[in-house]
């Protein structure tokens, strides 16, 4: 039982304690299952729950992308892409189509996921119900009892004030009619994909110690009101640099004067198209309308 | 090979992680083989129940063994591989065993704050074929065939949830998992 060198960071037995985790909260879709957190080489902010589940789920053979909303080349994206170059000696690539593994911030890929891959996600607060109630104790018994309808009442309060349910992050979801779950902060725009997607999705909190997870094919349904349903929705533009329409966009100021673009969030979705020959309004050489 | 220091993983942290990754799989997708390999325990224990032990079976991790699972040199290699505690049923985080030895009605299924707080079955039938259940649910597109023990047993855990056990099915190298979660009837 020697174990005298480290594979992703993490000791075995802290490894065998987030496994043994990771396996429940497959048997429970949705619920959160509470885990001893430990702490990371880098700021709780940075995703160490994230990186957790992910450093204990790794192989040598994995191929691993790592995206910060969207994006592979942010600070937070690169520096966790190294630490498991480095711990773990594995392969990384800036494809979704080529990853086997991908630990996310905030977004679900454009390029639809397949069996075989698994998809990580960092999350800030695990517990949909916290604005309702910060009592942990309380919000277990809300789950154990299916106690939502508060979380119902929020939603209608939105609809009474805005006309429509305001909540455009971390829109809460119930999994397989049974619990209430937070996506983390995704743009509504993705919760769509949560249900019935192939890949395994795994949520990590570190500094909230909670992971939860949805198996493959899991049905997942967006919390509405039959006159109020729920609208996946985007900005109504078109990427500037690779001219998708069906893709989430983020909105960037370009000059002093207020000049602005979209563009995908989803930079190797975006980076695919335009090598691909697909060029928007600003794309260099694109069409100029 | 009754030398109970023999049998282990040849390099543990490599090892458990492909152990892990397939068992993770295994949870994931309800009913579909996965090959678990890496250890080689003492008769009667399969390659990959042993495998499963060695993965996720620790000091901090009660283990109840099945009557034709308590022999010396099992526990030998055990005590020395894992360090698990045997326990009574009760208090068991793992139980191993043939299926009719596994004492199902004494077992923690969790409670509705902490469901997770229930068994994780490590069976051991005789053989994985034929299928005699069908089961849908989470983890599976449509349905999935599977070799079950009994029925009965599994649509009750399903009732329940989601409190329940959880259980691993191994024969040789191979492995499938039967979460609560999954829906089972009979063939
Ligand atoms: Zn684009």
């Amino acid at each position: 039982m020697t174990e005298a060198y480290s594979f992703a960071y993490l000791d075995e037995s802290t490894k065998r304690m987030i496994r043994r985790t990771l396996l429940k909260a497959l048997a429970v879709p949705g619920y959160q299952v509470p885990f001893a957190s430990r702490e990371m080489p880098m700021p709780y902010g940075w995703g160490t729950g994230g990186v957790q589940v992910t450093a204990a789920c790794l192989v040598p053979e994995d191929v691993l992308k790592v995206i910060d909303q969207g994006a592979d080349d942010t600070t937070n994206a690169v520096s966790i892409r190294r630490f498991f170059q480095r711990t773990a000696g594995v392969a990384v690539t800036e494809h979704t189509t080529e990853a086997s593994l991908i630990q996310t911030r905030h977004r679900i890929p454009e390029a639809p996921l397949k069996e075989g891959q698994i998809l990580i996600y960092q999350v800030p607060i695990p517990e949909p119900l916290r604005f309702l109630e910060p009592r942990e104790s309380e919000t277990r018994k809300m789950h154990a009892l299916e106690e939502y309808g508060l979380m119902h009442v929020k939603l209608y309060e939105d609809i009474a004030r805005h006309g429509a349910i305001a909540t455009s992050y971390g829109y809460p979801v119930k999994v397989e009619g049974r619990y209430v779950m937070d996506p983390s902060p995704i743009p509504k725009f993705d919760n769509p994909k949560l249900s019935g997607n192939p890949a395994i999705q795994l949520f990590g909190a570190g500094r909230e110690s909670r992971i939860h997870a949805l198996p493959p094919y899991t049905r997942v349904v967006n919390l509405d009101f039959e006159d109020h349903p729920f609208e996946p929705t985007k900005a109504d533009a078109a990427c500037d640099l690779c001219g998708a329409t069906t893709s989430y966009l983020d909105e960037v100021i370009m000059d002093d004067a207020g000049g602005r673009m979209f563009c995908c969030s989803d930079t190797d979705f975006c980076a695919t198209r335009r090598a691909a020959g697909h060029a928007g309004r600003l794309a260099p050489g694109g069409e100029a309308a | 090979m009754e030398d109970p220091l023999s049998g282990g993983f040849a390099d543990a942290p490599v090892q458990a992680a492909r152990a892990f990754r397939a068992a993770l799989e295994a949870m994931a997708r309800p009913g579909r083989m996965q090959r678990l390999a890496g250890a080689t325990p003492p008769a009667p224990l399969s390659v990959a129940a042993g495998t499963l032990l060695l993965t996720l079976v620790d000091d901090t991790t009660p283990l109840y063994l099945a009557p034709g699972h308590q022999g010396a040199a099992l526990r030998d290699w055990i005590a020395f591989h894992c360090a698990a505690p045997l326990c009574a049923p009760e208090e068991a985080v793992f139980a191993l065993g043939r299926w009719e030895g596994l004492p199902l009605e004494r077992f923690r299924l969790g409670t509705p704050e902490y469901p997770d707080r229930s068994v994780t079955l490590i069976v051991e039938p005789p053989a994985l074929a034929p299928q005699n259940a069908q089961l849908s649910g989470p983890g599976i597109a449509t349905v999935q065939a599977a070799q079950l023990p009994e029925t009965a047993a599994f649509e009750a855990n399903r009732a329940r949830f989601p409190l329940g056990f959880d259980a691993f099915f191994c024969a040789g190298d191979q492995a499938f998992a039967l979460p609560r979660s999954t829906r089972v009837e009979a063939l």
